[in-house]
């Protein structure tokens, strides 16, 4: 078995490798989830086995006739990416055990959205989770329903205008604050949780490759910036992931077995406490947040400076990481 | 022709029965949610896994939602599965069941048939299964534990089946059958095994444009349960249309395949007809009830009524041809409903013989009596009350109530 160090996420090594999530899809463009697809398929280390939830990712990649998948690939509904894992996995115990496949190891990838993740297919997950089952969960995150038209979901943050959180002359966005859904799942004792941004692509096919490494569970959040729905730039996807991190608003970090570590990119505002940018930066090119840019409403920005440094400052506690003094560094 | 192999006598009620069938038909995954009365299908099979007594990897889920997934995830996958629900369990599936036809996985579920909320009831009628009756999935009605225990054995070779590639419901009355114990003959681990054989997959042109085995397959890549849109989805569907005509044929193989190993046939798998050749006047069931229906037919039958009963076991699909041929000599056809389609002209049983008959070329008088709600029990005495009133319509040529309640206080 390759150690870390040896597994080739080098540029050149990446670009050489073939795509098994492949291009024709019609996703729009910026995407972010689909960077991040086309990233978590060149990590993948054997015989793989995709699911997906039904959501953007899925629409875009399996219209009838054509694929964009090169591995087998599985879709079934919104709620149950976990659930299909689960079978899955029973499957290949059990064919391998009565010798009907010849792989000595499958890798499962589950895909899904926020909205599959969050909310309505967080019993599934839990579930599959608390069993054990073999899979390594990715979630990508563009923060409201893309796929059905920019609805609001669990992991829409506070302040951000969608369809059915809309900013409006009394409400302004969404009123409450992103579910800590990859600290729910670490709370499920799982052998691996993390974070991950596609502009840290290196770090995020490191963190893809651990979770496809551990026996039992793993689960990967990954921000995955949406235009569409974002009303950003769609030049800008990557500039965004790059500017969550810095603003400390989507830190980068993993959990191995519970133990919070906080990871290379995130680390550099621990130590470095002046780069740590303003979250006003990462707000003010989306348009889903114009609304908190007019006086009735710019408190907001405050508050997700607020509760953003909080969470910040929760989570290095938590890797045990000292933010130096601003002065001092 | 194969003989009649030896089989063993157990007292088994009709969970039991229906795991041990799926025990020995050398299931590879079961995926399961406990809901009463089909809590002890699960409860032996996971006894089987516990004990090591079947090689099956055993899921038991944090729902009945995830269950039918993994299910057909696992089917899909490579894998002979097996799954059991019964009333709000199944209800929670019912996304999953159009999900599971449609992905032309060949699940086997047994359904020990059970009422809806509200008010709570877990007592037996059919509002489940006939909620999912256009989920795309063969239904087969039991009569006794014997029954469910040969069904369920049959049902992975109809599923299986090549030409036909769709999930199959096996439903035995709640507490009638589930909880009732009965003599059931069993068949030898082996003659199961050999009857079910392996598992055997299709080949399909992948987006590649080559032939690859129809399962997720690390070597062979496909992409299952893709979005369709209007311009393919329809003829989806149309192909499993025709997989479900295939089926009324592959029933009758495999009863009659069954029958010659066991000795146990079940009319011709789609109906069981109990004297109704020479009838005048016949009822048409599902399930249980036909257990007494056919008591009472041989009390008639002594008093010289040309009494008769046609039991649909298999109502999807449909037997229509079937069902018109049987009762084309019958002059007054009551038809019992398990459930109720409120606002609608009748139960769902009545709704499809009465249709089935709109071409025949004699056409009886026909009514429909809603019966055994939440587990109320019909007896003999009521059913005889049918067919009085069917002989009465006879002798006065008048259909008065075309639906009543049967055993309803009001």
């Amino acid at each position: 078995m390759q150690t870390e160090t040896e597994w080739k996420f080098t540029a050149k090594d990446i670009a050489e490798k073939p795509d098994l999530f492949l291009s024709g899809h019609r996703a729009c463009a910026g995407c972010g989830p689909a960077t991040v697809l086309r990233l978590i398929m060149k990590a993948v280390r054997g015989p793989t086995i995709v699911t997906n939830a039904t959501g953007c990712m899925e629409v875009v990649s399996s219209i009838y006739p054509y694929t964009s998948w090169a591995v087998p690939w599985l879709h079934t509904a919104f709620e149950n990416a976990a659930a299909n894992a689960s079978g899955i996995d029973a499957a290949l115990k059990i064919l391998k055990k009565k010798r009907r496949i010849k792989h000595e190891h499958v890798d499962i990838i589950a895909l899904a959205g926020d909205g599959g993740t969050y909310d309505i297919g967080i019993q599934a997950l839990s579930g599959a989770v608390e069993r054990g089952h073999d899979f390594l969960y990715v979630l990508y995150d563009n923060e409201a329903y893309m796929n059905t038209g920019i609805q609001r979901s669990g992991g829409t943050p506070l302040g951000a205008s969608t369809t059915t959180s809309p900013a409006g002359t009394v409400i302004p966005g969404k009123l409450e604050h992103k579910k800590p859904i990859a600290d729910i799942m670490v709370a499920h004792d799982m052998p691996y949780v993390a974070t991950a941004s596609p502009y840290y692509w290196r770090d995020l096919l490191v963190k893809v490759r651990k979770g496809l490494e551990v026996n039992g569970p793993a689960f990967l959040h990954v921000f995955a910036p949406c235009p569409r729905g974002w009303r950003s730039d769609p030049a800008k996807s990557i500039e965004l992931s790059r500017l969550a991190v810095e603003t400390c608003i989507f830190p980068l970090w993993e959990a191995v077995n519970g133990d919070y570590q906080l990871s290379t990119p995130s680390k550099v505002f621990a130590l470095a406490p002046q780069k740590k940018k303003p979250v006003k930066e990462y707000l003010q090119v989306q348009g889903r947040f114009r609304h908190l840019f007019t006086p009735k409403f710019e408190k907001l920005t405050e508050e997700i400076q607020r509760v953003t440094d909080e969470r910040w400052k929760r989570l290095l506690k938590k890797c045990g990481v000292e933010q130096r003094a601003k002065t001092t560094a | 022709m194969k003989s009649v192999v030896k089989q063993e006598v157990l007292a088994l009620n009709g969970d039991e029965a229906v795991a041990f069938a799926a025990k020995q038909s050398d299931v590879d995954v079961v995926a399961a949610y406990p809901i009463t009365p089909q809590t002890i299908i699960v409860e032996r099979f996971s006894e089987y896994v516990a004990n090591g007594e079947v090689e099956t990897e055993f899921v038991c889920t944090e729902s009945e939602h995830s269950a039918l997934t993994a299910c057909l995830a696992a089917s899909v996958t490579g894998a002979r599965t097996f799954t059991a629900s019964a009333s709000a369990g199944l209800a929670l599936m019912h996304e999953m069941l159009f999900v599971t036809s449609g992905c032309r996985a060949p699940v086997v579920m047994a359904i020990a048939n059970r009422a809806l909320s509200a008010p709570l009831n877990i007592h037996g009628d059919h509002s489940d299964t006939m909620t999912e009756r256009d989920s795309g999935w063969i239904q087969i009605y039991v009569e006794n534990a014997q029954e469910a225990y040969d069904s369920v054995i049959q049902a992975f070779r109809i599923a299986e089946n090549t030409d036909v590639l769709l999930p199959v419901i096996v439903g035995l009355d709640g507490f009638t059958l589930s909880h009732t114990l009965e003599n059931v003959h069993v068949l030898s681990d082996d003659a199961v095994k050999r009857f079910v054989g392996t598992r055997k997959f299709i080949n399909v042109t992948n987006h590649e444009g080559k032939t690859v085995p129809f399962k997720l397959d690390p070597n062979n890549p496909t992409s299952m349960g893709p979005i369709a849109l209007p311009n393919y989805y329809f003829e989806f569907k149309r192909q499993q249309e025709e997989a479900m005509k295939n089926a009324l044929k592959v029933i009758q193989d495999v009863n009659k395949e069954y029958a010659a190993i066991s000795g146990r046939s079940y009319g011709d798998g789609l109906v069981d007809a109990y004297h109704v050749e020479d009838a005048e006047v016949a009822i048409v069931c599902l399930g249980s009830t036909a257990g007494t229906v056919k008591a009472v037919v041989d009390e008639l039958r002594a008093e010289g009524v040309k009494a008769g009963l046609l039991r649909i076991r298999t109502f999807r699909p449909l037997p229509v041809e079937r069902i018109v041929d049987t009762l084309k000599n019958v002059k007054a056809v009551a038809v019992m409903d398990r459930s109720m389609s409120f606002g609608g002209n009748g139960g769902p049983v009545f709704h499809e013989v009465r249709h089935a008959l709109y071409d025949a070329e004699k056409h009886p008088y026909i009514v429909n009596y809603i019966y055994g709600l939440g587990g109320r029990d019909t007896s003999p005495m009521q059913v005889r009350k049918i067919y009085e009133d069917l002989q009465k319509i006879l002798r006065t040529k008048r259909v008065e109530t075309r639906v009543q309640h049967l055993g309803l206080r009001e």
